[in-house]
Formats: structure tokens, C-alpha cells, sequence
């Protein structure tokens, strides 16, 4: 019995069981069609083992939006809760797990995947190449972040779900406070998915730095590729950081070290450190792919070439250097004294100037142009405004003695949301609507994507905007209720109600992908938006390896110049393509990291032995394997590209 | 639907502007009581001003740019030119912007040595000294000069600077009180100091603002403001009406949950010693004393079941 009961919900509550209901019926029903439609085999050869980075690339944008509905429910019932004073809705318990499970979900598990699924898409042909560096570790990259989101997501179901917030400092997160196996969930699903994140960023760095195409220099590079390029960089030396922080939770929650606890020499503060080593880089690994989007979308439909590209280039590594230089700046009031705080204070808001610098270079982007308002043009549109109010707020949150005042209470909530919301997550849809037709052969529908663009931005101004004033005014952040007395109320059910518009919003955007799926017409081009980067040369769909030649690049607008300036991009004659063959191992072996991480939260000591050595044997296997991936012959390349170009 | 966006876009920051403006009293940051306080609302107000100069040239540029240059305004011929950055253009993208937070850091700078420090005004004045400690759900006052302890509940003499030392007996917290000034965290294994003082007598809200688990959002205190001489009434008072606090006492204070007012005589620190180790501020000579640690660790064993 004993055994059995860790498994059970610490917590529960109806909506716990209905969740569990909902997860049985999907899971069977999944089961089910595919063994009605036969469909198995379909999803292992295609998918499953798939190496091709299209796919991966669709793959996580899948799991992103999925991720965005997930953490959208917790946004909402937050919202929920905190619209009137003395609350209800929620207890305490719930809430602080939905705010926890909200956070990590959205950054970790949405808004991560969903640049993971641009850079995938986008980078290899917008560099001209026919893959990333290393297929079969992407593919390994995806199902661990995979496995790891899908771990995380089962704790609300088995066990308990976190409950000490996203940053989850200890000593709060240890055992004596939180008794749950949730921080191990914690722990362990955060592990498994940013060792798949790590390797991306080996594999990225790899691809652009060595398989860009001829006459590609890095100074003729895409922003979107450049931009991806430093991204990589800073994960590279932030993420090593988070497994060590992650390692030593897990040692001081599973093991009985003591490097965060209260008694025996451990140091509560150190967690917070770390975190923000990591923490802070992080921010910037997911702004700075987002620049790079806007960046793509601004100049192509400002029908111009982007101002500045090397102070583009240059504000961005900038921003990569000081991005490590600034983490205290979250913790202004632990005591470090005014010095320490003095020089964080300068250079965080020495990051202010590079962000600056590209916002001018956007707006000097559209001067001179001949600006057509598409979709993603009009979310770009509103993330210059709505993203500067974001940036001024950081600089105010970085005079370090007014921080004491802003810290932990919702004016702090109000930046990160105004920085994140209209900077990544606009980026992010601007991007879907953009690469949509890349990727399906259909645009997503002009009207109701404009429609959702303004619901988003009135539901965000009204959602977010009296969270500065509730802040200043003394309402903290993670307060589960407050009193009528606090005054509260008001601004709260403001923010409320324009919560409940943007989830309208995200509601619509998959209504128009239902809606575009049925009646858009298939019949476009290649380049259906007049762009100007390589991935809009190759055909629509984009065959499996990208560009039956590989194009000669002159220019960062390589597209452009052939469509101008008559330069040939394509030149010789079809050669057979090397390309590499799909693997299990990718998706075997994350399954067993699942289960392996599924028995190291409950402290399963047999399971895990097992699954570690399931884990090593499928790393031997690799390595004994001779695998030299298969060509595609001239004459298949020619049926290709007849049939590609008669469609 | 351009047009109507942008009308109802207007409507919903005018509307919470609005809202935020007649929320009647002035937001608590705000309405400063205190030196520190001011600073900081000083500080906050000067930011805003500086931010908005600059979210307003921004915004101007960008309406500009999209009126003057949206296709529908152009010939249908009109093909934009090829342009690459200019030095000019760049000095001034840069140097503006680093004129600006060059002033800010200058501000902030100024600013941390002053909110760290004796409160200006009150330089002179003998502080008053308060242990301030948390517990889950709770806060410790320990006033070792005048020997009494409340829980929940914070007396304080108005012009006169304010010293407290915090720490917490579990989770990090965070002592605010708005009006007085800003936060500091209270940590279990080091003291860290805050300075305020209060100008005038009155009642103020005082909390924890960092995040500590189930009982967070209820873990507040009221401060209460008066002059000297009350306050040494007041003191007086509590040491003849109040039981001292002993040993057993504060081991069942230490309970998670939530408790009222409390008042004692005598302080907790005399058998409990605050935390030692790494203090960064003042006094940092290691020396790790298992004694003070064991002590605190009897009281987490007491919140641990
Ligand atoms: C102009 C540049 C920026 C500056 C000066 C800035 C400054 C700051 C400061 C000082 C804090 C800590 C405040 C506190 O805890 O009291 C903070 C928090 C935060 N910022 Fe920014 N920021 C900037 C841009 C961004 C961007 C671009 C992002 C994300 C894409 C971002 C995301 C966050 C997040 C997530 C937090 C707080 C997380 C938490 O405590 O849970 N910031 N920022
Ligand atoms: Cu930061």
C-alpha cells in the first residue's frame, strides 16, 4: 500500500480527476484512430524516426502550442482567482502549484520549443544547407525536451505537482518544505529537457558555423541566422550551469547533501545565484531569436533591406556578453551591500542601449520603404510599441535602490510579461503566420489572423497594464487572494477581463487554423510574401533535401538579388545528394530517459539502474553502428523537381 | 478594421489609465513616509519622466514612419532604395541612449548608498534597533534595548532612524513596509541590515513579499508609528502587563500557521541567537558557531512536522 500511495495526488480536487479522465480518454482515443487508420507504421517511419530537420521543426512547434494551452489554462484560472478579493476559486495549495507549473510550462516547455522549432525550420535553408550538422542528434534533442515536458506535465496527475515557483529557491523548494515529490518532477523533467537543449545548441552552432552555402560569409548571413547563431552561444554556457543547479537539487533533495539548507553550512542564497546565472542568459536566448524573426518579417515587408545589419549584429553580441554580466539584478535585496548593487545596476541597464539601437534600426528600416500591412507585419507592429513600454521598465527595475520597491510584487510581473509577451511570444505567431506556407503549402487566413493581432494587443494592454499600478501600490506577487480592504479589486478584474481576451485571442488562432486547413487556397508560390531569404527560393513544399543545387550567395538577401538584380542562384547540374538515414534510437532512448526519470522522482533505485544501462547500451549501439545514410540518385532529384515545379 | 483596432486599443489604455489614476488614494510607493521611502519614490517618478520622453519619441517615429510610408501612399512603381547603415545615424542611436542611463546610473548609484545608510535627516539620532525575524507564516519583533518581543505587530518612534536586522527562522522572506521604504529578504543562515525612519506618526502596511509557501499571502503585519514619548509608554507598558517569553513559548510560536498579535517580555534572541554565518554587511569574521546553528535548528524541527 505503501508503495502505491506516493503515486496518489497529495492534493486533490475535481478538477485533478477530471484532468485524469481527459489524459485515460485522449491517450486511448490517440491509441485507438491510429490502430483504426493504421496509421502506426505511418507514425514511426515518418515521424518517430525521423531525422529530417522540417520535421523535428514541426514537431516542436506541435508540442509549443500544445504547451501554450496547457499554460494558458493556468493563466487563466489564476486570472480567475485574483479578480475579486477573497477569492475562492483556488486555495493557496492550487494556486501555488498553477503559478509555479505555469512558469516553467511557458518558458521551458512553449516559448523554448517554439524557437526551437524556427531555428529547425528556418536556419538550414535559410543558410542553403540540406540538413543541420548532426540529424540524428537533433532528433535526439527534440524527444529528450520531449519526454521531458510530457514528465513534468504528469505530475499534476501522479505524485503532486511543484509548488515552490518557477525559480524555485530553497530552502523553500527542499524537503522540510516541500515534502512532494513535485520539485523532484522539478528537477529531474528540467534535466532531461535541457540536456536535449544543450545539444541543440552544439548542433546549431556546428551547422551555421560549417554548412552555410558558397559565398555565404558570416557577414552575408540572414539576421534570423545570426541571431540563432549567438542564441546558441549563450546556451552553450548558460545551460551546463542549469544541469549543475539541477544536479545539486536533486542531491540535496534525493541525497541529503547540503548545499542549500538551513543547517549544516548550506547556503539558501547560492540556489538563487545559480539560477540566475542560467536564468537571466536565458531570457536573452529567447528574446534574441525573436529579434531575429521581426527582424526578417520588418524588412520584408517594408519591401527594404534592414538598416544597420552590423550594428544589428553588433548590439546583439553585446547583448550576449553582458546577458551573463547582470543575474544579481533579481536579487538587489538580499543584502550584497551598495557596491555590489552599484555595478549590477550599471550594466543591466547598459543592456538597454543594444536593445535600443535595434529598435531605432527597425524604425529605420521602415523609413523609405513601401510598408504593406500582412499579418505578421501588423505583430510586428505592435511589438515596437508594446515591447519598448517592456524595455523602459527594465531600466526602472534596474536602479537598484528603487527595486526595493518594485521587487517581488506585480510591477515586476507587469515587466517580464511586457517584454516576453509582445517580444517572444508576437515573434512567435508573427513567425507561424509567416513560415505557414513554407511549411503547409496554404497561407493561414489574412482577416482573422488580423483580428486575433488586435484581440491579443487590447486583451495585453488591459491584462497587464494595472499590474504596474497594483505593484506600486503595494500588491505582491504569488499572493494566492488579498483582502477588500487592500483595494486591489478593481485593477485585478481589469486584469481579468483582459486575460480572458487574449485567451480569445489563442483560441482564435487555432479557429483560423482550422478555418484556413479547410478554405485557403492551395494554389500559391514559392514566394508567396515577396521575401528576400533563401528559404523562399526553394519550392513549396520543400522537398526533403531543401535545394536540388545548392544556391551561390553574393549578399545577405540572396533571394532578392536573383529576383532584382538577376543573379543566378542556382548554377550546375544535379548531383546525387548524400543524405542521412532515419533512426529509433533517437526515440527509444528518450523513452527510456522517461522512465528513467520517472523512477528517479520517486526514488525508484532499481528502475533507474536499469534505465541507465538501457540508456548506455543505446549510446553503444550507436557508436558500433555503420551507418553512412543513403543518396538520392540524379534521376529521382528530376522526378522531384518536375513534379514540384508542375504543381 | 484598422482603424477600429486602433480606436478600441486607444479606449482600453485610456480606460486603465483612468482607472489607475482615480484609484482615489495615491498608490502606497508613492505616498512616501519616510526618507528612504522618498528616495526611492523619487527615484521611481524621475525614471518614468526620463522613460517617457523616450516611449513617446519612439511611439513618434513609429506612427510617422507607418503613416508616411505604408504602401497605400506610395506610387505603385515606387521601388525603396538599398540602404546601409550611417556612422551619424549610429553616434546618435548610441549616444543618446547612453546619455540617459549614464545619468540613471549615476541616480542609482547615488541612490544605494543612501538608502543603505543612516536615513538622511535622522543621522544624528540613536537608532533603534529591531530584530526582525519570520517564521512560517509569521514575523518576530525583538527590541533587545527596551527587552520585549511582539509577534505580527511593529511599534516604532517616529524621527528617529530605524535599524532592523532580519533573518528568517525558514524560507526566505522579505520585510516591506512601502511607505517606509523598500525591501530587503530575511534569510536563515545570515543577518542582512535595513535602514528606515518615519517622518510622521500613522499606520502603515508592513509584509512579506517573498514568495514562502502556503500561508504567503497572509503573512503581513501592522506598523505603528508614534511619537517618542508614546512609544516609551507603550514600552513600558508591555513590561508590566506582558509574560516574559521562554524557551517553550517561542518553540510553539515557531509552528507553521498563522497567529494574531502577540506580546512578550524579554526576546527569543537571548536563547535563540540569530544566524552568524555569512554576513556580508558588517562584522563578517566566519566564525561559525555550531552552537547558534544547532539552536536554530531546533526551531525548524519544531516546523518541520
Ligand atoms: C531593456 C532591457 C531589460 C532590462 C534593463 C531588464 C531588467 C530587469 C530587472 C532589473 C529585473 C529584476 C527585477 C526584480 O526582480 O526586482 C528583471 C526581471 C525579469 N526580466 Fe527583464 N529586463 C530587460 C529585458 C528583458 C527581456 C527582453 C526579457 C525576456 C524576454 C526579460 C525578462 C525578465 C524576466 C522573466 C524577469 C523576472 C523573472 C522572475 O523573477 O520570475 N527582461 N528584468
Ligand atoms: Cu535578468
Amino acid at each position: 500500500m505503501d508503495f502505491f500511495d506516493r503515486f496518489a495526488v497529495p492534493h486533490p480536487s475535481i478538477a485533478i480527476y477530471a484532468s485524469m479522465a481527459a489524459i485515460g480518454l485522449t491517450i486511448i482515443a490517440v491509441i485507438a484512430g491510429l490502430t483504426y487508420f493504421k496509421k502506426w507504421g505511418y507514425l514511426w517511419r515518418e515521424w518517430l524516426t525521423t531525422v529530417d530537420h522540417k520535421r523535428i521543426g514541426i514537431m516542436y512547434l506541435l508540442s509549443a502550442l500544445l504547451m501554450l494551452f496547457r499554460g494558458g489554462v493556468d493563466a487563466i484560472m489564476m486570472r480567475a482567482q485574483l479578480a475579486v478579493p477573497d477569492n475562492t476559486l483556488l486555495d493557496a495549495q492550487h494556486y501555488n502549484e498553477i503559478f509555479t507549473t505555469h512558469g516553467i510550462v511557458m518558458i521551458l516547455f512553449m516559448a523554448m520549443p517554439f524557437i526551437m522549432f524556427f531555428m529547425n525550420f528556418v536556419v538550414p535553408l535559410q543558410i542553403g544547407a540540406r540538413d543541420v550538422a548532426f540529424p540524428r542528434l537533433n532528433a535526439l534533442s527534440f524527444w529528450l525536451f520531449f519526454m521531458g515536458a510530457m514528465l513534468f506535465n504528469i505530475s499534476f496527475v501522479v505524485g503532486g505537482s511543484p509548488d515552490a515557483g518557477w525559480t524555485s529557491y530553497f530552502p523553500l523548494a527542499g524537503n522540510e518544505f516541500s515534502e512532494s515529490v513535485g520539485t523532484n518532477y522539478y528537477m529531474i523533467a528540467i534535466q532531461i529537457a535541457g540536456i536535449g537543449t544543450l545539444m541543440t545548441g552544439i548542433n546549431f552552432i556546428t551547422t551555421i558555423l560549417k554548412m552555410r552555402a558558397p559565398g555565404m560569409t558570416l557577414m552575408k548571413m540572414p539576421m534570423f541566422t545570426w541571431s540563432a547563431l549567438i542564441a546558441n552561444v549563450i546556451i552553450v554556457f548558460a545551460f551546463p550551469v542549469l544541469a549543475v543547479l539541477l544536479a545539486m537539487g536533486t542531491l540535496d533533495r534525493q541525497f541529503g547533501t547540503h548545499f542549500f539548507t538551513m543547517d549544516n553550512g548550506g547556503m539558501d542564497m547560492l540556489w538563487a545565484n545559480i539560477f540566475w546565472v542560467w536564468g537571466h542568459p536565458e531570457v536573452y536566448i529567447l528574446i534574441l531569436p525573436a529579434f531575429g524573426i521581426y527582424s526578417e518579417i520588418i524588412s520584408t515587408f517594408a519591401r527594404r533591406n534592414l538598416y544597420g545589419y552590423k550594428s544589428m549584429v553588433g548590439s546583439m553580441v553585446i547583448i550576449s556578453l553582458l546577458s551573463f554580466l547582470v543575474w544579481a539584478h533579481h536579487f538587489f535585496t538580499m543584502g550584497q551591500g551598495a557596491l555590489t548593487n552599484s555595478i549590477f545596476s550599471i550594466t543591466t541597464m547598459a543592456i538597454a542601449v543594444p536593445t535600443g539601437v535595434k529598435i531605432f534600426n527597425w524604425l529605420l528600416t521602415l523609413r523609405k520603404g513601401k510598408i504593406v500591412f500582412t499579418t505578421p507585419m501588423l505583430y510586428s507592429m505592435h511589438f515596437i510599441p508594446l515591447f519598448t513600454l517592456g524595455g523602459v521598465t527594465g531600466v526602472m527595475l534596474a536602479m537598484s535602490a528603487a527595486d526595493y520597491q518594485y521587487h517581488n510584487t506585480m510591477f515586476l510581473v507587469a515587466h517580464f510579461h511586457n517584454v516576453i509577451i509582445p517580444g517572444v511570444v508576437y515573434a512567435m505567431l508573427a513567425g507561424l503566420h509567416y513560415y505557414w506556407p513554407k511549411m503547409f503549402g496554404f497561407m493561414l487566413n489574412e482577416k482573422i489572423g488580423k483580428r486575433t493581432v488586435w484581440l491579443l494587443s487590447i486583451g495585453f494592454i488591459l491584462a497587464f497594464m494595472p499590474m504596474y499600478a497594483s505593484g506600486l501600490d503595494g500588491q505582491a506577487r504569488r499572493m494566492y487572494t488579498y483582502s477588500e480592504a487592500a483595494g486591489f479589486g478593481l485593477m485585478n478584474m481589469i486584469s481579468f477581463v483582459g486575460a480572458a481576451i487574449m485567451a480569445i485571442g489563442f483560441v482564435l488562432i487555432v479557429y483560423n487554423i482550422y478555418f484556413s486547413t479547410r478554405y485557403e487556397s492551395r494554389d500559391i508560390s514559392n514566394d508567396p510574401w515577396d521575401a528576400r531569404t533563401l528559404e523562399w527560393s526553394t519550392h513549396t513544399p520543400v522537398p526533403e533535401y531543401n535545394f536540388a543545387i545548392l544556391p551561390d550567395v553574393e549578399s545577405n538577401e540572396a533571394l532578392w538579388d536573383a529576383k532584382k538584380n538577376g543573379h543566378v542562384l542556382f548554377k550546375g547540374d544535379y548531383e546525387k545528394i548524400h543524405m542521412p538515414n532515419n533512426s529509433g534510437i533517437p526515440f527509444i532512448m528518450s523513452c527510456i530517459f522517461f522512465v528513467w526519470g520517472f523512477s528517479f522522482i520517486f526514488s525508484l533505485w532499481i528502475p533507474v539502474i536499469v534505465t541507465t544501462l538501457g540508456i548506455f547500451g543505446c549510446m553503444a549501439l550507436r557508436s558500433f553502428e555503420q551507418d553512412h545514410g543513403r543518396y538520392i540518385s540524379v534521376k529521382e532529384i528530376e522526378e522531384t523537381e518536375t513534379n514540384l515545379r508542375g504543381a | 478594421m484598422h482603424k477600429k483596432g486602433i480606436k478600441v486599443a486607444l479606449f482600453s489604455v485610456f480606460l486603465t489609465i483612468i482607472t489607475v489614476l482615480s484609484g482615489c488614494e495615491p498608490l502606497l510607493v508613492l505616498d512616501p513616509k519616510g526618507p528612504q521611502a522618498e528616495r526611492q519614490a523619487s527615484d521611481i517618478l524621475l525614471s518614468i519622466g526620463l522613460m517617457a520622453i523616450i516611449v513617446i519619441v519612439v511611439f513618434a517615429l513609429l506612427v510617422y514612419m507607418l503613416v508616411k510610408y505604408r504602401a497605400s501612399k506610395q506610387k505603385p512603381d515606387y521601388e525603396p532604395p538599398h540602404i546601409e547603415g550611417n556612422l551619424w545615424v549610429e553616434v546618435i542611436m548610441v549616444g543618446i541612449p547612453v546619455l540617459i542611463v549614464a545619468f540613471l546610473s549615476f541616480v542609482s548609484v547615488q541612490s544605494n548608498y543612501i538608502v543603505e545608510a543612516k536615513p538622511k535627516g535622522y543621522e544624528d539620532t540613536k537608532p533603534l534597533v529591531v530584530y526582525a525575524s519570520s517564521s512560517n507564516w509569521k514575523w518576530h519583533f525583538s527590541y533587545p534595548e527596551e527587552g520585549i518581543e511582539t509577534v505580527n505587530y511593529l511599534y516604532i518612534p517616529t524621527n528617529r532612524a530605524l535599524e532592523f536586522r532580519l533573518y528568517s527562522h525558514g524560507p526566505i522572506t522579505s520585510f516591506w513596509i512601502p511607505q517606509l521604504g523598500g525591501q530587503k529578504y530575511a534569510m536563515a543562515d545570515m543577518v542582512t541590515t535595513l535602514h528606515l525612519a518615519a517622518d510622521v506618526p500613522g499606520e502603515f502596511m508592513g509584509r512579506n513579499a517573498n514568495f514562502s509557501g502556503k500561508g504567503f499571502a497572509e503573512n503581513t503585519f501592522d506598523v505603528t508609528a508614534m511619537s517618542q514619548d508614546d512609544f516609551d509608554d507603550w514600552v513600558k507598558e508591555v513590561k508590566e502587563t506582558a509574560k516574559p517569553i521562554t524557551e517553550e513559548k517561542f518553540e510553539e510560536l515557531l509552528e507553521p500557521g498563522h497567529l494574531g498579535r502577540q506580546t512578550y517580555t524579554g526576546t527569543h534572541l537571548e536563547f535563540s541567537p540569530p544566524p552568524t554565518g555569512h554576513n556580508h554587511t558588517e562584522e563578517s569574521t566566519e566564525t561559525h558557531e555550531t552552537e547558534s546553528h544547532t539552536d536554530s535548528n531546533t526551531g525548524h524541527e519544531g516546523m518541520s512536522h
